[in-house]
């Protein structure tokens, strides 16, 4: 059924049709409505779960583990500062080997306060161990939410996911969004059944004290696990098509990449607007693709590399900043193609911090200074785009 | 002996359950209850962080091995009749 809902209702609806069991949260702006939506469905019997009402993210994040623990299906929403104040016990889910599946909408941290569209939250929880996936549309995030629980529940995977919206962008903006039959989601993804699980009766330790003697095969488990998610990921993508009719782009989404001369690496709701601008550019004369990045983790490392010897230049944007380097997506891209025999320039545009609108015109304008840098080299090699008091004039 | 990483489960399991950890030996100042001052409201055992208070007949009994020796059972009595001793000095 074709309903026209934002982006938080598309990640309610999404949990709900994957049949999530347990659902804990505690509400941050711009997540809210995401579980408002699913604590109705819940009261109103539409959807047999257990809502735990908790006393922060960190809490949160600690009775979904117990309860997806104990074989739980497991869901919870959240953002910035409520992300980053799971931190600890979002390692604590990765290391347990739960598939506990998240919504973050991603949104600036503070200070300076401020609430909306910016990737820094999501990007400072890259090493725990989640896989990290960058949605473009309403839809793509209901979508990805059933396939995420698909993925991470396999026994070779067994670890979190992160779907990541846009603040405001996607979270609060209605589109036309398909709901598919709640009896073609349960044919495509089966009710959960972890191998080990908390027994009533039969007590054991989960997540036990290990010595340097054994630490690190655990840790080289669970780099498998990421390993084998990056497999996982296209294959059940495939299998979705099959059924729902739809895909999303894999790791790397690319848009006319074939023969571009330059290509920009972007993720989330921008993607959309440079979709647009590919278009307009090309139809101007000018050789450029996008090279959607939808999964952060497990990163697509070899697909950047299978770009790197056909285009001259990769523009890598950037929601994001991490002080005392660049853009995490940037150096990610860097680090992919560097074993590469021909590697384009590369140079990142850090955009869009704290909800600052990136217009169609500022994407047209970095693809021209991309243009040129990729005949020349970049003598910045990282550009801070459309601030105060910069040279450079952007709008 | 080190295991394989193909020999171990995804994450550390252990068949003994955490009650064969004693943790109570790290304590420095104990509970002790004045039995007849207690109304037997059971806020402390709801308070224990470490569930070391056990109920019999409503009256709560600490369990050594495991109180480590916090104090928030004493603070939360509304009757006071928990005070906390030093090891060693009763
Ligand atoms: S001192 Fe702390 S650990 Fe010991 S019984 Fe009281 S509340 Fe429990
Ligand atoms: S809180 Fe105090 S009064 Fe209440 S049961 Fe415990 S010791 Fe007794």
């Amino acid at each position: 059924m074709r309903m026209v809902m934002t982006g938080n209702y598309a990640s309610a609806y999404g949990a709900k049709l994957a049949r999530a069991e347990v659902i804990a949260a505690y509400p941050i702006t711009p997540q809210t409505s995401i579980v408002e939506k699913l604590a109705e469905f819940v009261s109103s019997g539409e959807l047999k779960a257990k809502f735990i009402p908790v006393e922060s993210e960190h809490s949160a994040m600690a009775a979904c583990i117990a309860a997806q623990t104990a074989g739980a299906r497991t869901y919870t929403a959240t953002s910035s500062q409520g992300l980053t104040l799971m931190h600890e016990v979002l390692m604590w889910a990765s290391g347990a080997r739960l598939p506990i599946v998240m919504t973050n909408v991603s949104r600036a941290m503070a200070p300076p306060w401020n609430v909306w569209a910016d990737h820094m939250d999501t990007v400072a929880q890259r090493d725990t161990g989640w896989l990290q996936f960058f949605c473009r549309s309403n839809q793509e995030v209901l979508d990805t939410i059933i396939m995420a629980y698909k993925i991470c529940e396999t026994s070779g995977v067994m670890l979190p996911a992160m779907i990541v919206e846009d603040a405001f962008i996607l979270s609060h903006t209605s589109e036309p969004v398909d709901v598919p039959e709640q009896a073609l989601v349960d044919s495509f993804l089966p009710a959960y059944s972890p191998e080990l699980k908390i027994e009533v009766g039969k007590p054991m330790g989960f997540g036990s004290l290990v010595k340097p003697d054994q630490y690190m095969e655990f840790r080289y488990k669970a780099m498998l696990g990421m390993k084998e998610a990056r497999e996982r990921i296209l294959r059940v993508e495939q299998e979705f098509k099959h059924i729902f009719g739809r895909e999303h782009g894999g790791l790397l989404d690319l848009y006319k990449c074939a023969d571009a001369d330059v290509i920009m690496a972007a993720a989330g709701s921008v993607a959309a607007t440079a979709m647009d601008v590919v278009d307009a550019m090309r139809a101007k004369g000018m050789r450029v693709g996008l090279a959607r990045i939808r999964a952060f983790r497990p990163f697509p490392h070899e697909e950047f590399r299978s770009l790197a010897g056909k285009t001259e230049g990769i523009a890598v944007l950037d929601r994001s900043f991490t002080f005392g380097a660049a853009g995490a997506m940037f150096t990610e891209v860097k680090s992919s193609i560097y074993s590469c025999q021909k590697r384009p320039v590369v140079k990142n545009y850090i955009a869009g911090l704290g909800g600052r609108d990136i217009t169609p015109k500022i994407l047209e304008k970095i693809f021209e200074d991309m243009l040129v840098v990729s005949k020349r080299g970049a003598e910045d090699e990282v550009e801070w785009v459309d601030v105060a008091g910069l040279p450079r004039r952007w709008r | 002996m080190t295991k394989s990483h193909e020999e171990i489960t995804l994450t550390p399991i252990s068949d003994t359950p955490s009650t064969m950890n004693i943790t109570g030996l790290w304590r420095v100042v104990k509970p002790v209850v004045d039995k007849e001052k207690c109304k037997k409201c059971t806020i402390c055992w709801k308070f224990c962080p470490d569930a070391a208070i056990t109920l019999v007949d409503g009256e709560p009994i600490v369990d050594l091995r495991y109180c480590k020796g916090c104090g928030i059972c004493a603070f939360e009595c509304p009757s006071k009749c928990i005070i906390m001793v030093k090891e060693g000095e009763q």
